[in-house]
């Protein structure tokens, strides 16, 4: 049984006819961590942003299902639905510096939904925050949660925001390049926290990247992403042995091996661009006669 | 979103247009006033004192809108002073938007100690409450319309100043303005055709603002009966005896209300207009 | 510490300017007070009693020393001290801008937030073009639009003075509103919120446009933030992710422009105090003027450039004390 669940997800641009997601279906069992790959543009934070209810509002919803845990999102009131992705799901952002509030203390930021949402004592959810904090390896928990976004580092506030996702148990996280924003030391340290939290926590991971390399460090599954239309879904292993797509094939031809790092970049072909275009043109035809 | 901004536009438009519309009238009441106005705007008649506008019973024919306490027709007050109230927003405001623009792209341009004493000047300024500074300064110099022209022209070339000397900072600074120093220009020269130009749309709608404002500085001088000498027809003037007899006689307060408002209301809607359609540095 | 040195500079080019305008154009003061019947030596008698018959800048040091302990000479009309006349008024218009600011904030802070709730739609429209028409039409007109409305067609306000006259006043400070509260005296302060809130609410509805544009601006802006669309997926509804999260770092640039703005609240309370017969400073301010008071015009005239230049310190120590970045930085 899958806990996360998209069905054929359609999306575009408020009254234009501009598809930013074609019929996009994955699923997510628990426990799962699925890599969502697809250069810039390609929607992969679209879908991370469907799942968990923040669509901008000039993007629209046009077609398909998102099941969360047996439910039709779809079918619940905005509140409800709020409430279950509040209680059920959790977002770890892309940039650490812009994601927490600059005047706000980090306690209150970790524990409000602890409390307001989930019903804890304050006292309680103060607890867990401290402890969590000390899990993501943060030394001095108390004065952390007393202090400032601005008097913490980039790589501080990344394990709070990890810490703050893992806080309420969460089924599900969407984590939304989670790294990109820190330097390549910090990034390796995060990636492996979040990795350990995944297995400790047993949390279901949407994790968005355009880094094969990453993808093939802490996911199970993934699904690579052109144009807004899923062109492969795989299994990590049979994934990296050969994939199927000519355009998968021609992404991880282009990204540089972490064991041989000198290797020369080679770009995705024209030809095989001109082929997925295709693809996507063929799509939209189809739907236009539906 | 496209069609939310479309229909701001429209608004926009419609909005210039219809301030424009009440300005030009105005503007034509004044020009052609002793052609238009039915009475002499200074004629009293005692016996025809507090009569009503048209429509209320007890109306005096001939009196449109009604006669103040001194048997003086309201209408043709209205319309002569529209006279003072164009004059002053004509004159004031140029002669204001003149000072305060010249000193306030010398400071932003030549910056240094002309900068620094322009600067010090507005911080004193600011600290003035303007409306007791151009009370005060009528007084000093006598009522009149030319002491309202200078006190305006005083409390107000700050609000010129302020915004020019931003701009002339930002647009002193930009790569042009550099290549035609480089090129062998003066200093002067290259403000006055190569800054100037650039900050003429935010002159040319703070200027609209601030004949606005001048209409409304009048008003108040005359309401407190500084400005021009009583029995001329001022708007301010109609509004401050209105004030005094409004639980008798509504009308002589109600009407010259109107005319401020919609004329005030018109420059500073033009003004906001102008600067949605033309200028972006202020929007 | 710099910021000390430049507000006294500016106190200072503000008793220079007034006392020059002043004195230099002709036209004595002295002169009116007399009956008309009086002699030259008569007139000399009060010159110098004054200080008139020194010359500009020996009147300025002596009146500046005296300013430096808290004297500001004696009113020409009232013969009383300056110091004691302009304090007496004080409260009256301190009160009088406070009330009005509160309500501005109040007004403007619903609009912005009531604006942000319901953005991009008709009723944020709606809200702007309010705004704009309040912003567009000075506190001069809207008072007198509130005499209008309030006080005559639908009389349900007073429309001058600051307390009705026949009541007794039991009072030993002019903060009347104030001290009506603390006395529990509920009767006076109804009658005296009753005087004092169409002025104040002329006062401020020029500023509470103001206060729910930019704040409604900033808080649009803040709605785009990560920490908000985090906040968004913990399960907070709109509402709460507005006041919680998106207002007290939406308030900061508001609140600089703010402090600006009710230093003109309070220049306006000169004009608005006429326009309703309150007793405060302002009103003063006209007659002195009118009476050619000169003591007391510069009295009244530095301690608005006092108030003015108060507030501006008040406003950056406040901004201080809110943005975190700044108080630990
Ligand atoms: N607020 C918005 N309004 C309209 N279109 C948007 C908006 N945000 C994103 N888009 C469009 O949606 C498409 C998908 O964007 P998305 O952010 O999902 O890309 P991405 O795959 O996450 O790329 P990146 O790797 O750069 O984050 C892009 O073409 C983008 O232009
Ligand atoms: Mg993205």
């Amino acid at each position: 049984m899958n806990y996360l669940e998209l069905k054929g997800l359609s999306a575009r641009i408020m009254r234009q006819n501009h598809p930013l997601l074609r019929s996009v279906s994955l699923a997510l069992a628990p426990g799962e961590v699925r890599g969502l790959v697809g250069e810039s543009g390609a929607g992969k934070s679209m879908i991370g942003k469907a799942v968990l209810g923040i669509l901008p509002k000039a993007v629209e919803l046009t077609g398909g299902e998102i099941w969360l845990d047996g439910q039709d999102l779809q079918r619940l009131s905005a509140r409800d639905r709020r409430h279950r992705i509040g209680q059920s799901c959790a977002l770890i952002p892309q940039d650490p510096l812009t994601a927490l509030n600059p005047s706000r203390r980090i306690a209150p930021q970790i524990t409000d939904r602890l409390v307001d949402i989930l019903g804890w004592e304050r006292a309680r959810a103060v607890t867990r925050a401290e402890e969590l904090l000390h899990e993501v390896r943060i030394e001095d928990p108390a004065r952390v949660m007393r202090a400032y976004p601005h008097e913490l580092s980039g790589g501080m506030r990344q394990r709070i925001l990890i810490a703050s996702a893992f806080a309420a148990e969460p089924k599900l996280i969407v984590a939304d390049e989670p790294t990109t924003a820190l330097d390549v030391t910090v990034q390796k340290q995060i990636l492996k926290l979040i990795k350990d939290m995944q297995a400790r926590h047993g949390t279901a991971i949407l994790f968005v990247t355009h880094d094969l390399g990453v993808v093939s460090k802490v996911c199970n599954r993934l699904s690579v992403l052109y144009g807004g239309m899923v062109v492969e879904d795989n299994d990590i292993d049979s994934f990296f042995a050969g994939p199927r797509h000519p355009y998968s094939r021609a992404l991880l031809a282009a990204t540089p091996k972490y064991t041989d790092p000198g290797a020369s970049l080679t770009p995705v072909p024209d030809s095989v661009i001109a082929g997925v275009r295709g693809e996507i043109e063929a799509f939209d035809q189809r739907q236009a006669h539906v | 979103m496209a069609d939310a901004r479309m229909m701001v536009r429209r608004q926009a438009g419609a909005r210039l247009w219809l301030s424009a519309f009440w300005l030009g009238l105005v503007a034509l009441a004044a020009l052609f006033a002793p052609l238009i106005a039915p009475h002499d705007p200074l004629a009293q008649d005692l016996f025809l004192g507090r009569m009503p506008p048209f429509w209320v019973a007890g109306a005096e024919p001939g009196y449109w809108l009604g006669t103040d306490s001194l048997g003086r027709d309201v209408l043709s007050r209205l319309i002569y002073g529209a006279r003072i109230a164009l004059t002053v927003a004509l004159v004031a405001g140029a002669a204001t938007c003149v000072l305060g623009a010249g000193l306030g792209l010398m400071a932003g341009y030549m910056r240094g100690w002309v900068d620094t004493v322009i600067s010090r000047f507005i911080d004193i300024w600011m600290a003035f409450p303007p409306v007791l500074f151009s009370i005060l300064l009528i007084a000093v110099m006598g009522p009149g319309l030319i002491s309202i022209i200078i006190a305006i022209v005083i409390i107000d070339w700050t609000r010129f100043a302020r915004v020019i000397r931003a701009e002339a900072m930002g647009q002193g600074a930009m790569d042009y303005v550099a290549s035609a120093r480089v090129a062998g220009r003066g200093r002067i020269s290259t403000m006055l055709t190569e800054i100037l130009p650039n900050v003429l749309p935010t002159i040319v709608v703070l200027l609209t603002l601030e004949m606005g404002i001048a209409v409304i500085i009048e008003a108040i001088l005359s309401f407190v009966n500084l400005s021009i000498p009583t029995d001329d027809a001022t708007w301010g003037g109609m509004i401050s005896e209105g004030r005094v007899s409004i639980h008798q006689a509504w009308w002589v307060l109600v009407f010259p209300l109107i005319a401020l408002f919609l004329t005030v209301l018109a420059f500073s809607q033009l003004g906001e207009g102008l600067k949605d359609r033309y200028d972006p540095v202020l929007r | 510490m710099g910021r000390l040195l430049t507000t006294l500079i500016t106190l200072l080019g503000v008793a220079v300017v007034v006392f020059v305008v002043i004195r230099v154009v002709p036209g004595n003061p002295i002169a009116m007070m007399l009956p008309p019947g009086a002699t030259e030596a008569d007139i000399a008698r009060l010159n110098a009693l004054y200080g008139f018959d020194k010359s500009i800048p020996q009147q300025f040091f002596i009146w500046l020393g005296g300013v430096v302990q808290g004297d500001f000479g004696t009113s020409i009309t009232a013969r009383q001290p300056v110091t004691g006349m302009v304090l007496g008024r004080l409260p009256a218009t301190l009160e009088l801008s406070v009330m009005a600011l509160v309500m501005a904030c109040v007004m403007g802070g619903a609009m912005a937030l009531w604006g942000t709730r319901r953005r991009e739609t008709k009723t944020e429209a709606a809200i702007d073009v309010a705004n704009g028409m309040a912003l567009s039409v000075p506190d001069f007109l809207w008072g007198l639009l509130l005499i209008l409305g309030f006080g005559v067609l639908w009389p349900v306000f007073h429309i001058s003075g600051r307390v009705t006259p026949s009541l007794e006043l039991p009072f030993t400070t002019n903060f009347y509103l104030f001290e009506s509260l603390i006395r529990l005296r509920f009767d006076l302060w109804a009658d005296i919120v009753s005087h004092m809130f169409l002025p104040a609410l002329a006062l401020a509805i020029p500023l509470s446009a103001i206060i729910g544009q930019l704040l409604k601006q900033s808080l649009k802006e803040t709605m785009h933030l990560d920490y908000v669309t985090l906040a968004r997926t913990r399960g907070y509804g709109e509402t709460h992710v507005i006041l919680r999260e998106a207002l007290r770092n939406a308030i900061l640039p508001t609140l600089t422009l703010v402090g600006v703005q009710f230093t003109f609240l309070i220049g306006g309370t000169v004009i608005i105090e006429r326009l309703f017969s309150y007793e405060g400073l302002g009103n003063m301010a006209i007659e002195a003027v009118t009476n050619r008071d000169l003591p007391l015009i510069q009295g009244i005239v530095i301690l608005f450039a006092l108030i003015f230049t108060g507030v501006n310190l008040v406003v950056d120590l406040l901004y201080a004390v809110l943005n975190p970045r700044l108080r630990h930085g």
